[in-house]
């Protein structure tokens, strides 16, 4: 439904530029229909939108907003998962914490980071991350966009829902400033994981969720085709969140959807990251995490 | 088999010393914040089915002769679910053990965070989970007691940050479902899968007890950490 919208938008555009004079009235008055359609998705849409292969992730995002980065890789346990990125780089000249889930954007490359759902160990390695942070000082910038923590047999062995847990607990407690946003799927548990933050923004069309509307329909409606309806009914979307005051603000993107203009998504980013910063250098230690406490016991 | 499931208020009489009980927040309901459809008349009919108005109940009282505070979640009422009204319950009980210097234990027994309250359930387990941490740097102890079943957003919030961690027998634990598992891997899981004993075999819980040992045992942990001296004794 998203793609045959965007596919009709790309179509449109593509004949308009080759268009003859008395062609170009017709078709501007389809791509402002089509635009008009862009503007107004419903929370379903957004959803598809959120998942779409072509979305910018972290892949992209991180080299475009920070320089030298320098992965870490291991939660010293027992494993490395590949669906949680975490790194030192700078940003605007100095070093900060990066995290983020970690899809693809073919099928070869979601099988390698199990298309963005981390077990324990991914956790694990989130939180090494953010302790090393503290201890060196670092802000750290977290991206959500996962369909949820793995639901397999190994990660319940080795504690999905502890390591889930522990990052709540830690995270909530740090005594560095974190930044979360939100870039496509918040899915369930296994986002807030990494997302524990002073500032929490969303991308317009990403959505932040108790659970994915598909796992909804089928449990209260024992139909997961009611999707559709599941999304308007879980208030999902990041106009809902800014309203229920769980996210400070909504990060535009371009008519259509991020994919649409990167570039101009990731100079939001990077204003966006940039102004929560600004504001969170000023706070001391303490502040920060009774501030921190203070937002999540209002909720 | 896991034990027959008991309600909260069954629960406290077992744990609390006869006549030494005294409900807290027993008034705090939710409302429906997202008017999830359908989530009012699911909730009246819960609470004339169950005479609770939420899932959990707290209270403080002694044990042994020793102050705490008790949180017992009901799966009889939502599943045991968290929305708003039981993650606050939670929140204050933790944060008035810590003012008041008392041990908490926290009986667990959910289908995880509740979908009707949409996000707001989900920031409950940062909220339960941030005010246990606060605690617990303070010095508090917190028993959690896993009982069946406990999984999805408890399993992987409060219930699962305890600093003594305890389980029934046979409580299937964990954060996923076995049916969501089982159609991800494509197969039947194994008998005892996330059942107490596999938790404890794989580290996650310290001790399985008997549900007619658990008082006694709670007030094992109570002396152990000190409360029965200095304070902690009851009247």
């Amino acid at each position: 439904m998203i793609r045959t919208i965007l596919e009709e938008i790309a179509a449109a555009e593509a004949a308009l530029a080759t268009a003859k004079e008395e062609e170009k009235e017709a078709l501007c008055e389809r791509l402002s229909r089509l635009y008009d359609s862009c503007r107004e998705f419903t929370p379903e849409q957004k959803v598809l939108l959120s998942r779409l292969a072509k979305r910018p992730k972290i892949g992209q995002i991180l080299p475009a907003l920070f320089t030298d980065f320098f992965e870490q890789r291991g939660d010293r346990q027992c494993r490395e998962d590949a669906s949680i990125l975490c790194g030192i780089a700078m940003f605007d000249g100095r070093p900060v914490t990066v995290i983020g889930h970690r899809k693809g954007s073919t099928i070869e490359e979601n099988i390698a980071c199990n298309f963005g759902m981390p077990g324990p160990e991914g956790y694990r390695k989130a939180l090494r991350a953010m302790q090393q942070a503290e201890k060196f000082g670092r802000p750290i910038i977290t991206f959500i966009d996962t369909p949820g923590a793995y639901p397999g047999m190994e990660a319940e062995e080795r504690g999905q829902g502890e390591a889930i847990a522990r990052n709540l607990a830690k995270m909530s407690a740090l005594r560095v400033p974190v930044v979360a946003i939100v870039t496509g799927e918040g899915s369930s548990g296994g986002a807030l994981a990494i997302g524990v933050a002073d500032r929490i923004y969303m991308l317009e069309n990403a959505y932040y969720s108790v659970v994915t509307p598909e796992g909804c329909a089928s449990i209260l409606w024992k139909d997961a085709k009611k999707r559709g309806e599941a999304c308007a009914a879980l208030k999902l979307t990041a106009q809902d969140l800014l309203k229920l005051g769980v996210i400070d603000g909504i990060i535009p993107e371009a008519l259509g959807g991020a994919q649409r203009d990167a570039q101009a998504l990731y100079q939001r980013l990077h204003d966006v990251i940039a102004g929560a910063l600004s504001e969170l250098d000023g706070l001391a230690p303490q502040e920060l995490t009774e501030q921190r406490y203070r937002r999540y016991r209002a909720i | 088999m896991a034990l027959d499931p008991i309600s909260a208020a069954a629960r406290l009489e077992m744990i609390f010393d006869a006549g030494t009980m005294r409900e807290m927040n027993a008034g705090l309901v939710a409302g429906d914040p997202i008017a999830f459809p359908g989530y009012a008349e699911k909730i009246a009919a819960q609470r004339e089915k169950t005479g609770m108005s939420e899932a959990l109940l707290s209270a403080e009282g002694c044990i042994e002769g020793m102050k705490a505070v008790v949180c017992v979640l009901d799966s009889g009422f939502f599943m045991g679910s968290m929305g708003t009204a039981v993650g606050e319950k939670v929140t204050l009980a933790v944060e008035y053990a810590q003012e008041k210097r008392l041990p908490l234990i926290i009986f667990s027994a959910s289908g995880g965070a509740r979908m009707q309250e949409g996000i707001l359930s989900l920031m409950q387990m940062a909220k339960t989970s941030a005010a246990v941490e606060r605690f617990q740097q303070a010095g508090g102890l917190f028993i959690s007691v896993l009982t069946h079943p406990t999984t999805g957003g408890v399993a992987a919030s409060f219930a699962a940050l305890g600093d003594i961690m305890l389980a029934e027998p046979d409580a299937l634990i964990g954060f996923a479902g076995p049916r969501v598992i089982e159609q991800t891997i494509g197969q039947k899981l194994p008998d005892g899968f996330q059942r107490s004993e596999f938790q404890m075999a794989h580290g996650f819980v310290d001790q399985i007890v008997a549900r007619e040992d658990m008082k006694r045992v709670l007030a094992q942990l109570l002396r152990l950490h000190g409360y029965h001296q200095n304070g902690g004794l009851c009247g």
